[in-house]
């Protein structure tokens, strides 16, 4: 078995799910449920894909895909705060867009169902003994811990609590909570697409219509399994890519004892496994999933 | 589940409530549809394209003609089965958004009819039996862990769609497979196909079954005791509980007769879908988002096997006339169909869309009368000076 194919895959697959995860636990905090996520990696890999190809910057397709990302963030916010929309069908919503839109997006560029990033526009990997290493490894190895610092150190964590523990408090206290609760969101769904376009722009080097492969959900299953502790997603979000590269190096190993089907579905049954494990002994904002309403 | 959790999933459910039956369903159905149909007109506008060229001959390959209607029916009806998944489940107070994959067990379930030989009538009802159990078993693990361990059926459900799907493709590669043709599944033999009940067209008596289906579950939903308690777990489980509803038997009952009509409609694509009545392995193009789509139906039709039905019509004539508007000098690809319905359902998911538009309309008269009045002050303050 090829262990340093396997740690460096787990790395890189450890990315997107750890960064989406990270910013759903900062819109979960606040009170706002988005399972649009699987949409928002999709769609902002497309971006981030056109914007790296457009500037010839890899730089700038993260940075687009962070753009669309919390544009898609905003539009669920808005729908679920002012408008008192129903999160579960907002986010369903996204998804089932996000698919159309990249399918139809990627028959304009020429090649249906798959685009190829060009080298030039990709985000140059550090060279090291095991291969290329994307720096972004190291961007989702610290976002976690400013994230754990942000939320139980600071006056802003404080507020973004209290708006999904007791909004009417929060409201009280002279908070706007729809307002808090918007920007949660926006910050999240924002982390959500830099990790959709790390995937097109600095890992794969492409986009293909169904790049996010359940990936939105294994983050939301990261974030049951954290309880909301961006450290613990961190560790979850490793556990799952560890999976899925293990599933890689599987398939690509001679002996085909287990056909590669079987072992394309690890991924998914971990996560089922751990996630029924782990509920239970973590505890979620009292208000999660509920728009505030003034009584 | 304690008292205070189970308040708030009241409250969270009515909320939800609200969003699919709505204060004034048929219109607000309609204003998403229309909204959903603009989105998608202003992308392709964006793009490039003439999006009133692309509808029209979108509408005119749905509904123009009697191959229109019969295409645009029978492309609905694998989508009033998946949208009763959803809906049942809904009903019941809980998202079953694993449709897809239940669907698609059922569909390789359905294949193995191809296995053995009976009476011909016997052997369709067989094939049907087999895929709705298919279907119902698939959707059992997810309604077994969120009883027991409390996990929410939108993680566990979209795992299981990943699961089948490659178990699917697993059967129709190594156990199901065509022996001359390698890249499909054994074919539906010919006398259990539902006929074909337009000629020249792929209309076949599938449509029935989807027909039948609906208006069963209506029965059940509104005039069963069981179906009672369904809707009544789904509207207030706590009030349900005090009222000596079993809430645990009755989200694994939705569940498994979600499960059961996704087989269903699993079957109805293999048996009743020309031309091929076999799976494709490789990306499975015929089966692909069915259960999706029908998520979307679900949301339209408002959650009623009646408002199901008129909304996969609708559904089903997008994706049929979606054909149309691909061919000609300006061809939209197939896929926007999927952007409106994705828009639609974005749409719907806000409540009282209809009243945002006053609001709008308030807030924008509201900016520019700010601006007004600022101009007309510098042009008094002009004047004065």
């Amino acid at each position: 078995m090829n262990w340093l194919f396997l740690l460096s895959y787990s790395l890189h697959a450890m990315v997107p799910l750890t960064l989406t995860a990270v910013g759903e636990i900062v819109t979960e905090t606040s009170g706002l449920f988005n399972i649009g996520l699987e949409g928002i990696l999709l769609i902002s890999a497309f971006a981030g894909a056109l914007g790296a190809e457009a500037s010839g910057n890899a730089i700038v397709g993260l940075l687009t895909g962070m753009a669309v990302g919390a544009a898609f963030g905003l539009l669920f916010a808005v729908i679920n705060t002012y408008w008192k929309g129903t999160q579960m069908v907002t986010g369903i919503g996204i998804n089932l867009f996000a698919v159309g839109f990249v399918a139809f997006g990627l028959i304009l560029l020429g090649s249906p169902g798959f685009h190829d990033v060009p080298t030039s526009a990709e985000l140059t990997s550090i060279r090291s003994g095991m291969g290329g290493i994307s720096p972004m490894i190291f961007v989702a190895l610290v976002i976690p811990f400013l994230i754990h610092w942000f939320l139980r150190r600071t006056r802003v964590g404080l507020i973004l609590k209290a708006t999904g523990e007791m909004p009417e408090a929060a409201d009280v206290s002279g908070i706007n909570v729809n307002m808090v609760r918007i920007l949660a969101a926006i910050f999240g769904a924002s982390l959500a697409g830099l990790g959709g376009a790390y995937m097109s722009v600095a890992w794969l080097g492409s986009v293909t219509k169904d790049l996010s492969a359940g990936r939105g959900f294994i983050a939301l299953a990261c974030v049951v399994f954290s309880g909301l502790n961006p450290l613990l997603a961190l560790l979850g979000g490793f556990i799952f890519a560890f999976f899925q590269g293990l599933a890689e190096t599987l398939k690509t190993m001679p002996n085909k004892i287990i056909p590669w089907q079987f072992v394309s579905m690890l991924p998914y049954i971990v996560t089922l496994l751990v996630v029924s494990g782990a509920i239970g002994r973590v505890r979620f904002p009292k208000e999660l999933g509920v728009p505030y309403k003034r009584e | 589940m304690s008292e205070q959790s189970a308040a708030k999933e009241s409250r969270l459910l009515r909320g939800v409530h609200k969003t699919v039956t709505g204060l004034n369903p048929v219109l607000e159905s309609l204003l998403a549809g229309v909204v959903g149909l603009l989105i998608g007109a202003l992308l392709m506008y964006i793009w490039g394209f003439d999006p009133w060229k692309a509808y029209m001959s979108l509408f005119k390959g749905a509904f123009g003609d009697s191959y229109g209607w019969a295409s645009s029916i029978a492309r609905g009806t694998p989508l009033v089965l998946t949208a009763l998944t959803f809906s049942i489940c809904l009903r019941a107070g809980m998202f079953n958004i694993g449709a897809e994959g239940q669907m698609m067990i059922g569909a390789i379930a359905a294949i193995t009819i191809a296995l053995f030989v009976l009476p011909a009538g016997l052997h369709m009802i067989v094939g049907l039996v087999i895929a709705a159990t298919a279907g119902a078993i698939w959707s059992i693990v997810p309604a077994i862990l969120k009883i027991m361990r409390g996990v929410s059926e939108v993680i566990s459900t979209i795992m299981f769609n990943w699961i089948g799907r490659f178990l699917v493709i697993w059967l129709g590669v190594h156990i199901l497979v065509d022996p001359t043709r390698a890249e499909k599944t054994l074919s539906i033999p010919k006398a259990t196909r539902f006929p074909v009940i337009m000629k020249g067209t792929d209309l076949t008596a599938s449509v029935f079954l989807a027909v039948g289906v609906a208006l069963i579950i209506y029965f059940v939903l509104w005039h069963t005791t069981v179906g009672y308690e369904v809707r009544a777990a789904g509207l207030n489980p706590t009030a349900a509980r005090y009222g000596g509803i079993r809430n645990k038997r009755t989200m694994i009952l939705a569940f498994l007769l979600g499960g059961a009509t996704a087989g269903l409609a699993g079957a109805a694509l293999v048996m009743g879908l020309p031309p091929s009545y076999a799976i494709f392995s490789s990306g499975m193009p015929n089966l692909t988002n069915m259960g999706f789509d029908g998520m979307a139906v679900a949301m339209v039709g408002r959650n009623h096997p009646i408002g199901i039905l008129l909304a996969a019509l609708f559904f089903g004539g997008l994706n049929a006339g979606g054909r149309m508007m691909q061919l000609g000098s300006n061809a939209v690809p197939l896929e926007m169909v999927r952007v409106v319905m994705g828009a639609i359902v974005l749409a719907m998911s806000i409540p009282e869309l209809i009243r945002l538009f006053p609001a709008i309309k308030k807030s924008v008269e509201n900016i520019v009368g700010r601006i007004r009045d600022r101009r007309e002050r510098r042009a008094v303050k002009e004047v004065s000076e």
